[in-house]
Protein backbone atom coordinates (compact mmCIF):
# COMPACT_ATOMS: atom_id res chain seq x y z
CA UNK A 1 0.00 0.00 0.00
CA UNK A 2 1.15 3.29 -0.90
CA UNK A 3 0.01 6.80 1.06
CA UNK A 4 -0.50 9.85 -1.26
CA UNK A 5 1.45 12.66 1.12
CA UNK A 6 0.69 15.05 -1.98
CA UNK A 7 0.00 14.04 -5.73
CA UNK A 8 1.15 17.28 -7.17
CA UNK A 9 -0.91 19.03 -9.45
CA UNK A 10 -3.04 16.12 -11.02
CA UNK A 11 -2.24 12.38 -10.43
CA UNK A 12 -4.09 9.45 -12.58
CA UNK A 13 -4.14 6.28 -12.65
CA UNK A 14 -3.49 5.18 -16.03
CA UNK A 15 -2.92 1.70 -18.14
CA UNK A 16 -3.41 1.18 -21.65
CA UNK A 17 -7.24 2.82 -21.64
CA UNK A 18 -10.64 1.84 -23.21
CA UNK A 19 -9.76 0.84 -26.86
CA UNK A 20 -12.78 -0.28 -28.96
CA UNK A 21 -15.30 1.71 -27.11
CA UNK A 22 -15.31 5.10 -29.20
CA UNK A 23 -18.87 3.89 -30.88
CA UNK A 24 -20.32 4.63 -27.49
CA UNK A 25 -18.85 7.95 -26.94
CA UNK A 26 -16.03 5.91 -24.69
CA UNK A 27 -12.61 8.10 -24.72
CA UNK A 28 -9.25 5.40 -25.22
CA UNK A 29 -7.69 7.45 -22.63
CA UNK A 30 -4.76 5.27 -21.11
CA UNK A 31 -1.49 6.89 -20.23
CA UNK A 32 -0.23 10.14 -22.28
CA UNK A 33 2.91 8.92 -22.75
CA UNK A 34 2.17 5.28 -23.15
CA UNK A 35 6.16 4.54 -24.01
CA UNK A 36 6.93 5.83 -20.50
CA UNK A 37 4.38 3.50 -19.00
CA UNK A 38 5.67 0.53 -21.32
CA UNK A 39 9.01 1.28 -19.95
CA UNK A 40 8.15 1.64 -16.22
CA UNK A 41 6.90 -1.50 -16.69
CA UNK A 42 9.09 -3.50 -17.87
CA UNK A 43 11.74 -2.13 -15.46
CA UNK A 44 9.19 -3.52 -12.15
CA UNK A 45 8.18 -6.80 -14.20
CA UNK A 46 4.83 -5.87 -14.89
CA UNK A 47 3.14 -7.43 -17.78
CA UNK A 48 2.67 -4.16 -20.71
CA UNK A 49 -0.59 -2.46 -19.65
CA UNK A 50 -0.37 -2.84 -15.79
CA UNK A 51 -1.80 0.81 -13.82
CA UNK A 52 0.62 3.14 -12.75
CA UNK A 53 0.26 6.62 -11.24
CA UNK A 54 0.89 9.44 -13.68
CA UNK A 55 1.53 12.39 -12.31
CA UNK A 56 1.32 15.98 -14.13
CA UNK A 57 4.30 19.03 -14.26
CA UNK A 58 5.07 18.50 -10.50
CA UNK A 59 5.41 15.66 -7.40
CA UNK A 60 4.33 13.21 -6.20
CA UNK A 61 5.17 12.74 -2.69
CA UNK A 62 4.07 9.18 -1.41
CA UNK A 63 5.03 6.94 1.78
CA UNK A 64 5.27 3.13 1.62
CA UNK A 65 3.46 1.59 3.70
CA UNK A 66 4.53 -1.85 2.67
CA UNK A 67 7.43 -2.95 0.59
CA UNK A 68 7.17 -2.86 -2.83
CA UNK A 69 9.06 -2.67 -6.67
CA UNK A 70 8.95 0.69 -7.62
CA UNK A 71 10.17 2.34 -11.01
CA UNK A 72 10.24 5.70 -11.64
CA UNK A 73 10.30 6.99 -15.80
CA UNK A 74 9.18 9.76 -17.85
CA UNK A 75 9.97 13.00 -17.45
CA UNK A 76 12.86 11.19 -14.69
CA UNK A 77 13.88 7.52 -14.55
CA UNK A 78 14.93 5.86 -11.77
CA UNK A 79 15.07 1.73 -10.30
CA UNK A 80 13.68 -0.50 -10.30
CA UNK A 81 14.12 -0.65 -7.07
CA UNK A 82 12.81 -1.53 -3.57
CA UNK A 83 10.93 0.78 -1.29
CA UNK A 84 10.85 -0.82 2.34
CA UNK A 85 7.53 0.19 4.57
CA UNK A 86 7.77 3.54 5.66
CA UNK A 87 10.02 5.09 2.85
CA UNK A 88 9.06 8.40 1.16
CA UNK A 89 9.74 9.67 -2.36
CA UNK A 90 9.48 13.22 -2.83
CA UNK A 91 10.03 14.24 -6.34
CA UNK A 92 9.97 18.49 -6.90
CA UNK A 93 9.10 19.59 -10.25
CA UNK A 94 10.41 18.81 -13.88
CA UNK A 95 12.82 20.21 -15.63
CA UNK A 96 12.19 18.51 -18.84
CA UNK A 97 8.60 16.89 -20.17
CA UNK A 98 5.51 17.25 -18.23
CA UNK A 99 4.43 12.91 -17.23
CA UNK A 100 6.05 11.14 -14.49
CA UNK A 101 5.43 7.29 -14.32
CA UNK A 102 5.03 5.93 -10.57
CA UNK A 103 5.60 2.06 -11.39
CA UNK A 104 4.95 -0.83 -9.12
CA UNK A 105 5.66 -4.51 -9.64
CA UNK A 106 1.86 -5.61 -9.29
CA UNK A 107 0.90 -1.95 -10.63
CA UNK A 108 -1.98 0.22 -8.91
CA UNK A 109 -5.07 -1.54 -8.04
CA UNK A 110 -8.23 0.44 -8.57
CA UNK A 111 -11.64 -1.30 -9.65
CA UNK A 112 -11.71 -1.49 -13.71
CA UNK A 113 -14.31 0.48 -15.28
CA UNK A 114 -14.96 -1.01 -18.70
CA UNK A 115 -11.75 -2.94 -18.85
CA UNK A 116 -9.44 -0.36 -17.61
CA UNK A 117 -7.92 1.39 -14.31
CA UNK A 118 -7.54 4.78 -16.49
CA UNK A 119 -9.14 8.29 -14.94
CA UNK A 120 -10.81 9.55 -18.14
CA UNK A 121 -10.61 13.30 -17.06
CA UNK A 122 -12.92 14.24 -19.99
CA UNK A 123 -16.25 11.63 -19.48
CA UNK A 124 -15.60 10.70 -15.46
CA UNK A 125 -15.07 7.44 -16.17
CA UNK A 126 -12.65 5.46 -14.03
CA UNK A 127 -11.03 6.34 -10.69
CA UNK A 128 -11.28 10.37 -9.81
CA UNK A 129 -7.66 11.70 -9.83
CA UNK A 130 -5.29 10.86 -6.66
CA UNK A 131 -6.12 13.08 -3.68
CA UNK A 132 -3.65 13.57 -0.34
CA UNK A 133 -4.60 11.46 1.72
CA UNK A 134 -5.45 8.69 -0.31
CA UNK A 135 -3.79 5.00 -0.32
CA UNK A 136 -3.17 3.27 -3.16
CA UNK A 137 -3.18 -0.81 -2.78
CA UNK A 138 -0.55 -2.46 -4.92
CA UNK A 139 -2.31 -5.00 -7.30
CA UNK A 140 -0.90 -8.94 -8.64
CA UNK A 141 -1.06 -7.03 -12.68
CA UNK A 142 2.57 -8.96 -12.79
CA UNK A 143 3.16 -11.06 -16.23
CA UNK A 144 5.97 -11.37 -18.82
CA UNK A 145 7.20 -8.12 -19.47
CA UNK A 146 8.51 -7.26 -22.40
CA UNK A 147 12.13 -5.97 -23.15
CA UNK A 148 12.48 -2.26 -21.87
CA UNK A 149 12.62 -0.07 -25.02
CA UNK A 150 15.29 2.97 -24.88
CA UNK A 151 13.58 6.38 -23.91
CA UNK A 152 14.34 10.28 -23.90
CA UNK A 153 12.74 13.43 -23.75
CA UNK A 154 14.61 15.74 -27.00
CA UNK A 155 14.81 19.00 -26.43
CA UNK A 156 13.48 20.09 -29.35
CA UNK A 157 10.19 17.78 -29.90
CA UNK A 158 9.65 17.19 -33.48
CA UNK A 159 6.51 14.99 -34.11
CA UNK A 160 6.15 13.84 -37.53
CA UNK A 161 2.60 14.30 -39.57
CA UNK A 162 0.90 12.84 -42.55
CA UNK A 163 -2.45 14.64 -43.72
CA UNK A 164 -5.85 13.92 -42.07
CA UNK A 165 -9.04 13.54 -43.50
CA UNK A 166 -10.12 17.00 -43.74
CA UNK A 167 -6.79 18.50 -45.34
CA UNK A 168 -8.79 20.04 -48.11
CA UNK A 169 -10.96 22.03 -46.28
CA UNK A 170 -7.75 24.42 -45.49
CA UNK A 171 -6.15 26.87 -47.69
CA UNK A 172 -3.40 25.42 -49.87
CA UNK A 173 -0.23 25.09 -47.96
CA UNK A 174 -1.77 24.79 -45.07
CA UNK A 175 0.10 21.81 -44.18
CA UNK A 176 3.39 23.02 -45.95
CA UNK A 177 2.28 26.23 -43.06
CA UNK A 178 1.98 23.66 -40.03
CA UNK A 179 5.56 21.80 -40.58
CA UNK A 180 7.37 25.36 -41.25
CA UNK A 181 6.55 26.98 -38.31
CA UNK A 182 7.02 26.56 -34.70
CA UNK A 183 4.27 26.16 -32.36
CA UNK A 184 4.02 27.32 -28.38
CA UNK A 185 1.92 24.85 -26.08
CA UNK A 186 -0.34 26.73 -24.14
CA UNK A 187 -1.21 26.40 -20.53
CA UNK A 188 -4.65 25.39 -21.01
CA UNK A 189 -3.53 22.17 -22.74
CA UNK A 190 -4.90 18.84 -20.79
CA UNK A 191 -5.08 15.51 -21.38
CA UNK A 192 -7.92 15.96 -23.59
CA UNK A 193 -6.04 18.41 -25.96
CA UNK A 194 -2.78 20.22 -26.33
CA UNK A 195 -3.45 23.98 -27.24
CA UNK A 196 -1.14 25.33 -29.78
CA UNK A 197 0.39 28.76 -30.68
CA UNK A 198 1.69 30.15 -33.80
CA UNK A 199 0.51 31.58 -37.45
CA UNK A 200 -3.01 30.59 -37.71
CA UNK A 201 -3.94 27.63 -40.29
CA UNK A 202 -6.96 29.45 -42.83
CA UNK A 203 -10.22 27.48 -43.80
CA UNK A 204 -10.71 27.24 -47.24
CA UNK A 205 -14.23 27.30 -46.94
CA UNK A 206 -17.25 28.83 -44.80
CA UNK A 207 -19.69 26.49 -42.86
CA UNK A 208 -19.68 23.68 -40.70
CA UNK A 209 -18.37 20.03 -41.05
CA UNK A 210 -20.50 17.28 -40.40
CA UNK A 211 -19.45 15.22 -36.76
CA UNK A 212 -17.18 12.44 -37.28
CA UNK A 213 -14.98 10.16 -35.35
CA UNK A 214 -11.46 11.62 -34.54
CA UNK A 215 -8.13 10.00 -32.94
CA UNK A 216 -6.02 10.91 -30.43
CA UNK A 217 -3.10 12.98 -32.45
CA UNK A 218 -5.36 14.30 -34.48
CA UNK A 219 -4.79 18.21 -35.32
CA UNK A 220 -7.90 19.59 -35.28
CA UNK A 221 -8.67 23.50 -36.18
CA UNK A 222 -11.43 25.77 -35.25
CA UNK A 223 -12.06 28.65 -37.06
CA UNK A 224 -9.40 30.14 -35.09
CA UNK A 225 -6.74 28.75 -37.25
CA UNK A 226 -5.11 27.56 -34.17
CA UNK A 227 -5.09 23.72 -34.38
CA UNK A 228 -5.36 21.40 -31.12
CA UNK A 229 -3.56 18.38 -30.90
CA UNK A 230 -5.96 15.47 -29.37
CA UNK A 231 -5.06 13.45 -26.43
CA UNK A 232 -6.06 10.59 -24.54
CA UNK A 233 -9.10 11.66 -23.39
CA UNK A 234 -10.46 13.52 -26.27
CA UNK A 235 -13.77 13.40 -27.26
CA UNK A 236 -15.07 10.27 -29.49
CA UNK A 237 -16.30 12.94 -32.91
CA UNK A 238 -15.45 16.43 -33.28
CA UNK A 239 -17.21 19.15 -35.86
CA UNK A 240 -13.85 21.17 -36.13
CA UNK A 241 -11.57 19.65 -39.87
CA UNK A 242 -8.53 17.67 -39.23
CA UNK A 243 -5.53 18.89 -41.24
CA UNK A 244 -3.22 16.53 -39.99
CA UNK A 245 -2.46 13.59 -37.73
CA UNK A 246 0.82 12.70 -35.79
CA UNK A 247 2.50 9.46 -36.01
CA UNK A 248 1.37 7.06 -33.49
CA UNK A 249 5.39 6.38 -32.80
CA UNK A 250 5.66 9.66 -31.94
CA UNK A 251 2.04 10.11 -30.18
CA UNK A 252 4.09 9.72 -26.49
CA UNK A 253 6.44 12.72 -27.09
CA UNK A 254 2.61 14.86 -27.28
CA UNK A 255 2.05 13.39 -23.72
CA UNK A 256 5.04 15.32 -22.68
CA UNK A 257 4.90 18.64 -23.99
CA UNK A 258 4.94 21.13 -21.56
CA UNK A 259 2.79 24.46 -21.57
CA UNK A 260 5.39 27.31 -23.09
CA UNK A 261 7.62 24.43 -25.14
CA UNK A 262 8.04 25.00 -28.80
CA UNK A 263 6.89 21.88 -31.17
CA UNK A 264 7.56 21.51 -34.51
CA UNK A 265 5.50 18.89 -37.39
CA UNK A 266 7.82 17.19 -39.96
CA UNK A 267 5.61 16.00 -42.86
CA UNK A 268 5.96 12.70 -43.65
CA UNK A 269 3.85 12.32 -46.87
CA UNK A 270 1.92 14.78 -48.84
CA UNK A 271 1.19 12.92 -51.40
CA UNK A 272 -1.87 12.28 -50.84
CA UNK B 1 -18.72 3.17 -59.52
CA UNK B 2 -17.78 3.57 -55.48
CA UNK B 3 -20.32 5.30 -53.07
CA UNK B 4 -17.28 5.10 -50.51
CA UNK B 5 -15.07 7.71 -50.37
CA UNK B 6 -11.61 6.68 -48.47
CA UNK B 7 -9.76 9.60 -46.72
CA UNK B 8 -6.74 9.32 -45.09
CA UNK B 9 -6.27 9.79 -41.12
CA UNK B 10 -2.98 9.19 -40.29
CA UNK B 11 -0.93 5.56 -39.76
CA UNK B 12 -3.48 3.93 -37.63
CA UNK B 13 -6.81 4.76 -38.70
CA UNK B 14 -8.40 5.66 -41.82
CA UNK B 15 -12.06 7.57 -42.83
CA UNK B 16 -14.65 6.07 -44.58
CA UNK B 17 -17.30 8.73 -46.22
CA UNK B 18 -20.69 7.48 -47.24
CA UNK B 19 -23.42 9.33 -48.88
CA UNK B 20 -26.20 9.77 -45.48
CA UNK B 21 -26.66 8.00 -41.99
CA UNK B 22 -28.46 5.45 -42.78
CA UNK B 23 -25.15 4.14 -45.26
CA UNK B 24 -22.89 4.62 -42.01
CA UNK B 25 -24.81 3.02 -39.60
CA UNK B 26 -24.99 -0.30 -41.87
CA UNK B 27 -20.92 -0.31 -43.05
CA UNK B 28 -20.11 0.40 -39.55
CA UNK B 29 -22.40 -2.61 -38.22
CA UNK B 30 -21.06 -4.61 -40.91
CA UNK B 31 -17.25 -3.47 -40.07
CA UNK B 32 -17.77 -4.30 -36.57
CA UNK B 33 -19.46 -7.82 -37.06
CA UNK B 34 -16.99 -9.56 -39.64
CA UNK B 35 -13.58 -7.62 -38.58
CA UNK B 36 -12.53 -8.02 -35.50
CA UNK B 37 -9.30 -6.57 -36.65
CA UNK B 38 -10.50 -3.29 -36.32
CA UNK B 39 -9.85 -1.83 -32.84
CA UNK B 40 -12.63 0.89 -32.97
CA UNK B 41 -15.45 1.22 -35.69
CA UNK B 42 -16.99 4.63 -35.03
CA UNK B 43 -20.37 6.30 -37.40
CA UNK B 44 -19.94 9.52 -37.51
CA UNK B 45 -22.77 12.31 -39.09
CA UNK B 46 -22.30 10.45 -43.02
CA UNK B 47 -18.76 8.93 -42.09
CA UNK B 48 -17.15 5.75 -39.95
CA UNK B 49 -14.01 6.20 -38.88
CA UNK B 50 -11.92 2.48 -38.67
CA UNK B 51 -8.60 2.47 -36.28
CA UNK B 52 -5.77 -0.46 -36.17
CA UNK B 53 -2.88 -1.51 -33.53
CA UNK B 54 -0.18 -2.38 -35.40
CA UNK B 55 1.73 -1.18 -38.42
CA UNK B 56 0.37 -3.37 -40.74
CA UNK B 57 -3.12 -1.19 -42.22
CA UNK B 58 -6.13 -3.68 -43.00
CA UNK B 59 -7.04 -4.03 -46.50
CA UNK B 60 -10.15 -4.44 -48.18
CA UNK B 61 -12.63 -2.15 -46.12
CA UNK B 62 -13.83 -0.01 -49.11
CA UNK B 63 -14.90 -3.14 -50.32
CA UNK B 64 -16.70 -4.55 -47.34
CA UNK B 65 -18.09 -1.28 -46.81
CA UNK B 66 -19.55 -1.12 -50.11
CA UNK B 67 -21.57 -4.39 -49.82
CA UNK B 68 -22.74 -2.69 -47.05
CA UNK B 69 -24.07 0.07 -48.79
CA UNK B 70 -25.63 -1.91 -51.23
CA UNK B 71 -27.34 -4.48 -48.98
CA UNK B 72 -30.65 -2.72 -48.49
CA UNK B 73 -32.21 -4.87 -45.81
CA UNK B 74 -33.84 -3.16 -43.21
CA UNK B 75 -30.85 -3.01 -40.29
CA UNK B 76 -32.42 -4.58 -36.59
CA UNK B 77 -32.18 -1.08 -34.77
CA UNK B 78 -33.64 -1.51 -31.21
CA UNK B 79 -36.70 0.47 -30.61
CA UNK B 80 -36.32 2.92 -27.61
CA UNK B 81 -39.17 4.51 -25.72
CA UNK B 82 -38.26 7.44 -23.31
CA UNK B 83 -40.59 9.11 -21.42
CA UNK B 84 -40.00 12.59 -21.12
CA UNK B 85 -41.35 15.62 -18.84
CA UNK B 86 -41.27 19.01 -21.26
CA UNK B 87 -40.67 21.44 -19.04
CA UNK B 88 -37.02 22.69 -20.44
CA UNK B 89 -36.20 26.11 -19.58
CA UNK B 90 -35.44 26.89 -23.66
CA UNK B 91 -39.17 26.02 -24.66
CA UNK B 92 -40.23 29.79 -25.00
CA UNK B 93 -37.08 30.82 -27.02
CA UNK B 94 -37.26 27.90 -29.22
CA UNK B 95 -41.23 28.57 -29.88
CA UNK B 96 -40.10 32.35 -30.68
CA UNK B 97 -37.26 30.90 -33.03
CA UNK B 98 -39.54 28.85 -34.94
CA UNK B 99 -42.63 31.04 -34.61
CA UNK B 100 -44.88 28.06 -33.10
CA UNK B 101 -46.65 27.82 -29.87
CA UNK B 102 -44.42 25.66 -26.92
CA UNK B 103 -47.12 23.16 -27.39
CA UNK B 104 -46.30 22.72 -30.51
CA UNK B 105 -43.18 22.85 -30.05
CA UNK B 106 -43.87 19.47 -27.85
CA UNK B 107 -46.10 18.12 -30.04
CA UNK B 108 -44.09 18.25 -33.14
CA UNK B 109 -40.65 16.74 -30.70
CA UNK B 110 -42.85 13.75 -29.50
CA UNK B 111 -44.24 13.02 -32.76
CA UNK B 112 -41.55 12.50 -34.46
CA UNK B 113 -39.34 9.27 -34.82
CA UNK B 114 -35.92 9.18 -34.37
CA UNK B 115 -32.98 7.11 -35.30
CA UNK B 116 -29.65 7.53 -33.20
CA UNK B 117 -26.87 8.58 -35.95
CA UNK B 118 -23.94 8.20 -34.27
CA UNK B 119 -22.45 8.72 -30.22
CA UNK B 120 -20.07 11.32 -29.40
CA UNK B 121 -19.65 14.48 -26.95
CA UNK B 122 -19.97 12.11 -23.91
CA UNK B 123 -20.70 8.51 -23.31
CA UNK B 124 -24.34 7.33 -24.21
CA UNK B 125 -24.79 10.57 -25.84
CA UNK B 126 -26.71 9.92 -29.41
CA UNK B 127 -27.24 12.22 -31.68
CA UNK B 128 -30.71 11.49 -32.78
CA UNK B 129 -31.92 12.29 -36.37
CA UNK B 130 -35.68 12.90 -37.35
CA UNK B 131 -36.28 16.24 -35.73
CA UNK B 132 -39.38 18.13 -37.44
CA UNK B 133 -38.39 20.48 -39.66
CA UNK B 134 -39.75 23.28 -38.24
CA UNK B 135 -37.53 22.48 -35.02
CA UNK B 136 -34.19 23.18 -36.82
CA UNK B 137 -33.10 25.88 -34.54
CA UNK B 138 -29.18 27.11 -33.93
CA UNK B 139 -27.20 25.99 -31.08
CA UNK B 140 -27.30 28.80 -28.51
CA UNK B 141 -24.18 31.56 -28.82
CA UNK B 142 -23.10 31.06 -25.29
CA UNK B 143 -23.00 27.58 -23.97
CA UNK B 144 -24.35 26.61 -20.38
CA UNK B 145 -21.49 25.59 -18.44
CA UNK B 146 -24.08 23.02 -16.60
CA UNK B 147 -26.76 21.00 -18.23
CA UNK B 148 -27.94 18.48 -15.63
CA UNK B 149 -27.86 15.05 -16.78
CA UNK B 150 -31.24 13.38 -18.59
CA UNK B 151 -32.21 16.76 -20.20
CA UNK B 152 -34.11 16.30 -23.81
CA UNK B 153 -32.32 18.98 -25.76
CA UNK B 154 -32.57 19.75 -29.31
CA UNK B 155 -29.78 21.86 -31.87
CA UNK B 156 -29.32 21.80 -35.60
CA UNK B 157 -30.69 18.92 -37.36
CA UNK B 158 -30.37 16.72 -33.99
CA UNK B 159 -32.48 16.02 -31.02
CA UNK B 160 -30.28 14.11 -28.27
CA UNK B 161 -30.04 13.26 -23.89
CA UNK B 162 -27.29 14.72 -22.22
CA UNK B 163 -26.42 11.36 -20.15
CA UNK B 164 -25.05 12.90 -17.46
CA UNK B 165 -24.08 16.49 -16.19
CA UNK B 166 -22.38 18.67 -18.91
CA UNK B 167 -21.69 21.77 -20.15
CA UNK B 168 -23.61 22.34 -23.38
CA UNK B 169 -24.87 24.56 -25.95
CA UNK B 170 -28.11 22.63 -27.24
CA UNK B 171 -32.01 24.36 -26.56
CA UNK B 172 -32.72 22.34 -23.59
CA UNK B 173 -37.07 21.46 -24.37
CA UNK B 174 -37.53 17.99 -21.40
CA UNK B 175 -35.58 15.78 -19.17
CA UNK B 176 -35.96 11.93 -18.76
CA UNK B 177 -35.41 9.58 -16.12
CA UNK B 178 -33.79 7.12 -18.66
CA UNK B 179 -30.05 6.69 -17.63
CA UNK B 180 -28.04 6.82 -20.69
CA UNK B 181 -25.38 5.79 -19.55
CA UNK B 182 -23.94 3.31 -17.05
CA UNK B 183 -20.46 2.02 -17.50
CA UNK B 184 -21.86 -0.98 -14.81
CA UNK B 185 -24.13 -2.76 -17.38
CA UNK B 186 -23.56 -4.92 -20.04
CA UNK B 187 -24.40 -2.53 -22.83
CA UNK B 188 -23.75 0.90 -21.17
CA UNK B 189 -25.35 2.82 -23.76
CA UNK B 190 -29.05 2.58 -23.66
CA UNK B 191 -28.93 4.32 -27.37
CA UNK B 192 -26.20 3.22 -29.78
CA UNK B 193 -26.38 3.96 -33.48
CA UNK B 194 -29.49 2.23 -35.76
CA UNK B 195 -31.88 2.56 -32.84
CA UNK B 196 -34.71 3.77 -33.21
CA UNK B 197 -36.30 6.25 -30.79
CA UNK B 198 -39.47 7.71 -29.38
CA UNK B 199 -40.04 10.18 -27.40
CA UNK B 200 -43.43 10.31 -24.86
Amino acid sequence: MIEVVDPGPLATVQDHGRPGLAHLGVSGSGAADRRALDRGNSLVGNAAGAAALECTLAGPRLRFLAPAVVALTGVEERGPFEAKAGDQLDIGSYARGVRLYVCVRGGIDVEPVLGSRSADLMSGIGPPPVRAGDVLRIGNQTGAPAEPEPYGIPAEPRLRVSPGPRADWFVAGALGALAASQWRVRPDSNRVGIRLDGPPLRWAREGELESEGVVAGALQVPPSGLPILLGADHPTTGGYPVLAVVAADDLWLAGQLRPGDIVRFAARDFSC
Amino acid sequence: MSSVGVRPCGDRALMLELADNAAAVRVAARLREERPDLVDVVPGHRSVLVTWAGARAPTGLDELAGEAVADTRVPEGREVELAVTYDGPDLDEVAGLTGLSPEEVVARHRAAEYVAGFLGFAPGFAYLFGLDERLVVPRRSEPRTRVPGGTVAIAGPYSGVYPRESPGGWRLVGRTDAVLFDAGRDRPALLVAGDRVRFR
